[in-house]
């Protein structure tokens, strides 16, 4: 075998190594789950019980899937109308100049910035000005979360949706400005209209992030593992649970969190799925 | 026109550039609320943290809780430092990298050779996949695979496999990137002299596209070391320094989050977080600046 078929099969070897641990890692996240999905059924995913009380044992996983898609939704609608404005601010408005440099790299640094430093920031900086405002149960709770995980998305729906304004061909925008329109009024009718798919799109891939995060989520929600009943209640997320609970855990306790993992994958692959298909499609 | 029309024409005006004037305005303000938090988080680090960095806190491991109340009982600063989450980073960095830059370097490859085939395309998705991911579930995967099965406990290793896959998308989707961006003529030159496949990859590919490559790599590495969950799970953490790939170790982001359940030690969760940042923003700058002297 000649030298340029080897390196065509290391090649071909290395992508397969991708696919097999992701492949490898759905196959371990089943079979971890099986028991728990043994003992109690697909009802798991609707229970809101969690009692790890030997004997009677029962856990199920609607409260942190509640507690995930609230939270994530809350962070999704509080960054929405500052990312976006900063994507105007990056992609249309100061495009090109000394300041959207130095505003997009500081964008930038908040990706950055590890995600127990966040938490950190929430519990002894945000929580207490929280408390101060009347917030209850000691600032902890969706909304303390919610704020946090918004600052956190902020820079990938960002500089995602400046690429996507920044995309839109100028000629459209010129047309427009000729027939005697101002910027915003190019905003409002022909940046937003065109790239619509793209900036939907850049959100649900935001979203997605904040589905899965950890540290600071953990920190700030209250760990209680209710279904929350406001935007000010206590909960738990998904991600947060296993950080919480994986430390004592064996048995079925395991599996359930090894359930609860698999759910947060399929959920957190769905939402990735959709947003890279819309971009797909646009490109 | 009549003068009558010209004049709601010239005040249609004024209310139009009003408008634009204020959707501007609104526009700079949240703006700069957006970009808020970094001014604040980095001024608390450095106000909170400053006070605790020293050559001790990077060459000791911490003190236990009694003595750090002591030290706060006396007013002194807290004795100590996080070696151990500096030695068990750099370890588990280096091991990730090791196993996750050779192979994401060369699927990047893979990706940029076979454009439109089939299993470059299921390979890109996939990896799209995979990098969407929660930090956390790869934490319970390097459990199942590596705590449980290869170094029966808790382990550097542990840790390094869940960072590793979690460097990989990043180094695939980068490399293919940035090879994307040679001009074709380059690699058609190294052909034509009938220079063997393997050697246009290490001699042309690689080296015109090393400053790309660098970049993704450096990301990466920033991405991973500040990563807590994943190692909660698998590295678990150890109050002494340890080298033992298939022993717990610490992390810097570990020793955080064990300050942080401690009050005694609050003090050294602001600089052990102080250091981390500027390890982390550091990488973050240099990449993008090899990023923008390369364009």
């Amino acid at each position: 075998m000649n030298s340029d078929k080897i390196t065509k099969w290391v090649l071909l070897l290395s992508s397969f190594i991708i696919l097999f641990v992701t492949g490898g890692m759905i196959f371990s996240l089943i079979n971890g789950s099986i028991p728990a999905f043994k003992n109690f059924g697909f009802g798991f995913i609707f229970s809101n019980n969690w009692n790890p009380t030997e004997g009677k044992e029962i856990y199920g996983a609607l409260p942190f899937i509640s507690g995930t898609l609230i939270t994530s939704v809350a962070a999704l609608i509080i960054s929405l109308p500052l990312s976006f404005s900063a994507s105007l601010f990056l992609g249309e408005y100061f495009r090109g100049t000394k300041m959207a440099k130095v505003l997009g790299t500081m964008v930038d640094l908040l990706a950055g910035i590890p995600s127990i430093v966040y938490g950190l920031w929430g519990f002894y900086v945000l929580r207490p000005f929280l408390i101060d405002l009347g917030i209850p149960n000691q600032g902890f709770g969706i909304f303390t979360a919610s704020i946090i995980l918004a600052v956190m998305i902020i820079p990938y729906a960002t500089s995602l949706s400046t690429e996507i304004i920044m995309m839109v061909p100028n000629e459209l925008k010129e047309a427009a400005y000729s027939l005697g329109a101002t910027k915003s009024e190019v905003i409002i009718n022909v940046i937003v209209p065109s790239a619509r798919s793209g900036i939907i799109a850049s959100y649900i891939l935001s979203f997605g992030r904040a589905l899965g995060e950890t540290m600071a989520v953990t920190m700030l929600i209250g760990n209680a593992n209710v279904i929350p009943n406001g935007l000010f209640s206590t909960g738990n997320t998904m991600a947060s649970v296993i950080a919480n609970q994986f430390g004592e855990a064996d048995g079925l306790k395991l599996s359930s969190l090894m359930a609860i993992g698999l759910l947060l994958f399929l959920i957190t692959g769905i939402i990735n799925g959709i947003g890279k298909f819309i971009i797909k499609k646009m490109a | 026109m009549n003068a009558a029309a010209k004049r709601i024409e010239v005040d249609n005006l004024k209310v139009r550039t009003l408008k634009d004037n204020f959707i501007k305005g609104l526009i700079i303000v949240l703006s700069v609320i957006t970009i808020s938090p970094i001014v604040l988080i980095i001024y608390e680090l450095i106000a909170e943290g400053i006070k605790q960095i020293n050559f001790q806190f990077i060459l000791k491991t911490p003190p236990n809780s009694f003595e750090a109340m002591t030290a706060l009982a006396n007013g002194d600063i807290i004795p100590g430092g996080i070696a151990n989450g500096i030695t068990g980073s750099l370890l588990m960095v280096v091991m990730a990298s090791a196993m996750a830059i050779p192979v994401g370097v060369v699927t990047g490859i893979f990706l940029y050779e076979n454009p439109g085939k089939f299993l470059a395309n299921l390979t890109r998705n996939i990896s799209d996949i995979l990098q969407g991911v929660p930090s956390i579930v790869l934490g319970l995967i390097s459990y199942v695979w590596v705590v449980k099965s290869i170094t029966n406990g808790f382990s550097a290793l542990a840790g390094s496999v869940a960072l590793a896959i979690m460097m990989l998308p990043m180094i695939v989707r980068s490399t293919e990137e940035t090879l994307k961006m040679i001009p074709q003529s380059i690699k058609e030159a190294a052909l034509a002299l009938g220079v063997p496949y393997y050697k246009v990859i290490l001699k042309v590919l690689i080296p015109t596209g090393f400053s790309g490559l660098l970049t993704g790599i450096l990301l990466g590495i920033s991405r991973v070391l500040g990563e807590t969950a994943p190692l909660m799970l698998t590295a678990l953490g150890s109050t002494i320094i340890n080298m033992n790939i298939t022993k717990p170790t610490s992390a810097i982001p570990l020793l955080i989050w064990e300050f942080y359940n401690d009050p005694n030690m609050i003090d050294l969760v602001w600089s052990s977080s102080l250091l981390l940042m500027i390890i982390v923003l550091t990488l973050n700058i240099i990449s993008k600046q090899i990023a923008a002297s390369s364009k």
